[in-house]
């Protein structure tokens, strides 16, 4: 009889749980889901970026006609916004979430002896795929600290694939031959992640409802966090300021 | 009774057959062996930061990253065991880590790996793939002009140069912007020193670490470049025995003595003369000055090579040292004040890097010991105060040399009595040529030159672009100079004489048996 009571009683609790389990099932994450999108204002005097001397790479000197080649650590846009900056959800998602397979490669091209893009992100076992556009020697090191480094050379024009274990924000990518090349890699569990643009907006699409700590991070000047909850499809915004040092 | 039984019992059960080449591994044992021998230049938690450290570059290794410049896996994976020990046991050429085999048993050494192993969390990830990279064996014809051609072309095509220069010596265009992964400056390897090479200085060594790359650092791995067919494997073995045949077939011995053999005047005044070409050159260790305030931990310039020739009249002495730079060198202030800011010296705070030239000095005392088997000699480190030594001085700045009398590090007065120099610079390698007279008025001061003595004699040199002057240079000891009497023509005549002599003999005897032999039979 006891014996009985026992067998009832962990049904029970098994349904529950299970029912639990069902009612916190992870929605399906990339149709229709929430939006946070905002801008990434800067205030302050624009800081100066200094120029880069590229007389040792002639074949990457042409190709800044224009204007001479600055540092990219800090791009204030023509709106006075800043590009560059990486908003990511850093908390919030439920710990059933189910990141989508990693789609095709994310491409990381080196061009006129610097990277394009200059911040960038990409799922954990997603294909990063490294691109040497210029056809001179660069070596890239990756010098995360929750996934192994490692430093490969590419002395031609050629294209090498390399894949992150563990999320890490953000994994520095540079090239030793050009001290200037620096390139940063935000490696997630979820796709919920974007790089602000030249209008320093960005928008992290198909989010499940519920409250997330999003992250923007500045290569220069750190992070900022803001809490936003959604639900349903709907959009919310969320700025970030930073400001001048 | 009862727990010798068991000992025994023990003893004789079967032990599993290791499946780890270091199966029996105790990282409570190997935390003793750490803290007693490794921790004061590795920090007690493994990050690299001992009491020793700040002194050094390179640094010690930082434990905590897992990242390990020698290995035989690929760029990004851990080591193997067998690396780390391979590391421990032979130490790692060219830096301040020593042999330990030898020094501690095997076990230690094993249990040391264990426990070095605990500091990163990588190593107990079972997701991580640790495998040994399957390396082909070496190609014969290492030394063969084609194949050094070979070598020599992907050092090229590959980029080598930007890094380690055309001649190898690092001091490539980007070698003054180099660091580290924790930010300290590194130098591009000088591949003229293969002695030097953390991971040794084979062309098999050379090849692992062109295959693996140094994590942690910026040389990268060359292993996609086959995958990706830009050369094939036998291309870059080739580019490894290019490499290896930059540096001397072994290791240079040091040899106590120079011999300055007796030429046919006049002697070399230029460091291209075609006379040192033949003339055989001696090597001499450079190390810090640590003996006094102002120490110098990280001396630039590691030893110099010598060579010496007389007339009977004149000697001349070339002193050639590897040195990146043509101090001052603009292009390398910014290395120079991260070196300064890195290598902790005695002074309050780092001095601030300064345009300095190089300097080169060479060192004997004023006057030979009276008696030729005298070994009385001043103090090496420049002399003291009541007994000075002779020295010849040269910067690069200038490009002069003076001579002079120093009484310890921080007094140097010139004598009116010159030495001559001419020095030139050629990818990363000074040459230089004193020449002086053999005998001089000044017997007082200035070292007689005697042939048939043992001249003691002492080497200085400074790097202005590591920041070295003063009393931040690296010394030598002392050693000595003999300037070799021609050989008498007796010597090459005598042997002839006695051959001739035996021969006339010989035939003689053989005539007179031949004599004998015929009469008989007649």
């Amino acid at each position: 009889m006891r014996k009985l009571g026992a067998v009832a009683a962990t049904g029970v609790v098994l349904l529950v749980l299970a029912l639990a389990g069902w009612m916190r099932a992870p929605l399906p994450a990339a149709q229709g889901g929430a939006t946070i999108s905002g801008k990434v204002k800067f205030t302050g005097a624009k800081p100066t970026m200094p120029k880069i001397d590229m007389t040792e790479e002639p074949k990457c000197k042409a190709k800044y006609t224009a204007a001479p080649p600055t540092d990219e650590a800090v791009v204030v846009n023509a709106n006075g916004t800043l590009a560059d900056v990486f908003v990511y959800v850093k908390a919030g998602l439920p710990e059933s979430y189910k990141a989508p397979a990693p789609a095709g490669p994310v491409t990381l091209d080196q061009d006129g002896c610097r990277y394009h893009p200059h911040v960038l992100g990409i799922l954990v076992g997603q294909q990063l795929a490294i691109k040497n556009s210029d056809g001179i020697l660069h070596n890239i090191k990756a010098k995360g600290t929750k996934n192994r480094p490692f430093n490969i050379s590419q002395p031609t024009v050629m294209t090498s694939d390399r894949t992150f274990t563990a999320p890490e924000v953000m994994v520095p990518l540079e090239c030793n031959v050009h001290g200037w090349m620096h390139a940063w890699l935000g490696v997630l569990p979820h796709p919920f992640f974007a790089v602000s643009g030249s209008d320093g907006s960005f928008t992290i699409k198909g989010l499940p409802p519920g409250t997330y700590t999003v992250e923007a991070w500045q290569e220069r000047y750190g992070t900022q966090t803001a809490t936003v909850t959604v639900a349903g499809s709907e959009t919310k915004t969320a700025d970030f300021t930073f400001a001048a040092k | 009774m009862i727990s010798a039984l068991l000992l025994l019992a023990l003893r004789a059960a079967p032990f599993p057959i290791p499946l780890s080449p270091f199966p029996v591994q105790d990282t409570t044992r190997g935390k003793a062996v750490y803290v007693k021998w490794c921790a004061g230049c590795h920090g007690d938690g493994g990050a690299g930061d001992g009491a020793a450290a700040a002194h050094m570059l390179p640094r010690p290794r930082n434990f905590t990253g897992a990242i390990y410049k020698i290995r035989t896996t690929a760029s990004g994976q851990l080591p193997t065991d067998a690396d780390l020990m391979r590391a421990i046991d032979e130490g790692l050429s060219g830096s301040a880590m020593p042999a330990w085999k030898g020094r501690l048993s095997d076990a230690e050494r094993r249990d040391v790996v264990a426990y070095i192993k605990t500091f990163s969390a990588f190593f107990a990830d079972t997701s991580q793939h640790v495998a040994a990279l399957k390396f082909s064996s070496e190609p014969s014809g290492a030394t063969g002009a084609t194949a050094l051609k070979t070598g020599r072309q992907f050092y090229d095509s590959i980029g080598c140069r930007k890094c380690h220069g055309d001649q190898g010596r690092g001091d490539g265009p980007s070698a003054p912007t180099l660091k580290d992964d924790a930010g300290f400056p590194i130098l591009a390897a000088d591949l003229h020193q293969s002695w030097r090479f953390r991971g040794g200085g084979s062309a098999v060594e050379i090849y692992h670490r062109l295959r693996t790359g140094l994590d942690g650092t910026p040389m990268p791995s060359f292993s996609d470049l086959i995958d990706q067919k830009f050369l094939t494997d036998e291309q870059l073995w080739r580019l490894a025995q290019y490499v290896r045949s930059l540096s001397p077939p072994e290791p240079p011995e040091v040899r106590d003595v120079i011999h300055a053999p007796q030429i046919v005047g006049p002697t070399p005044v230029s460091p291209d003369d075609s006379t040192w070409a033949r003339v055989g050159r001696y090597w001499f260790p450079l190390v810090g000055q640590v003996v006094r305030k102002g120490r110098w931990f990280a001396p630039a310039v590691t030893g110099v090579w010598v060579q010496g020739v007389h007339d009977g009249h004149t000697l001349a002495l070339r002193v050639s040292w590897d040195d990146r730079t043509q101090s001052p060198d603009s292009a390398w202030l910014p290395f120079e004040q991260r070196v300064l800011e890195t290598v902790a010296g005695d002074d309050s705070g780092p001095p601030k890097a300064e345009p300095w030239p190089d300097q080169l000095a060479v060192q004997f005392p004023r006057r030979l010991p009276e008696s030729p088997a005298g070994m009385e000699r001043p103090y090496f480190l420049m002399g003291s105060e009541t007994d000075p030594v002779y020295q010849w001085r040269w910067t690069s700045s200038s490009r002069k040399s003076v001579a002079g009398l120093a009484r310890g590090i921080d007094r140097f007065d010139t004598l009116p009595g010159a030495v001559a120099a001419q020095a030139s610079f050629d990818h990363g390698e000074w040459r230089l040529v004193f020449t002086r007279a053999l005998a001089t008025p000044d017997t007082a001061n200035e070292v007689q030159l005697a042939a048939g003595r043992a001249i003691p004699v002492a080497f200085f040199a400074w790097d202005g672009s590591s920041g070295e002057h003063g009393s931040r240079m690296a010394v030598s000891t002392w050693y000595f100079l003999a300037l070799d009497r021609p050989t008498p023509p007796g010597v090459f005549i005598s042997p002839v004489l006695a051959m001739l002599v035996t021969l006339g003999l010989g035939l003689v005897v053989v005539r007179r048996a031949q004599r004998r032999g015929a009469r008989h039979i007649s």
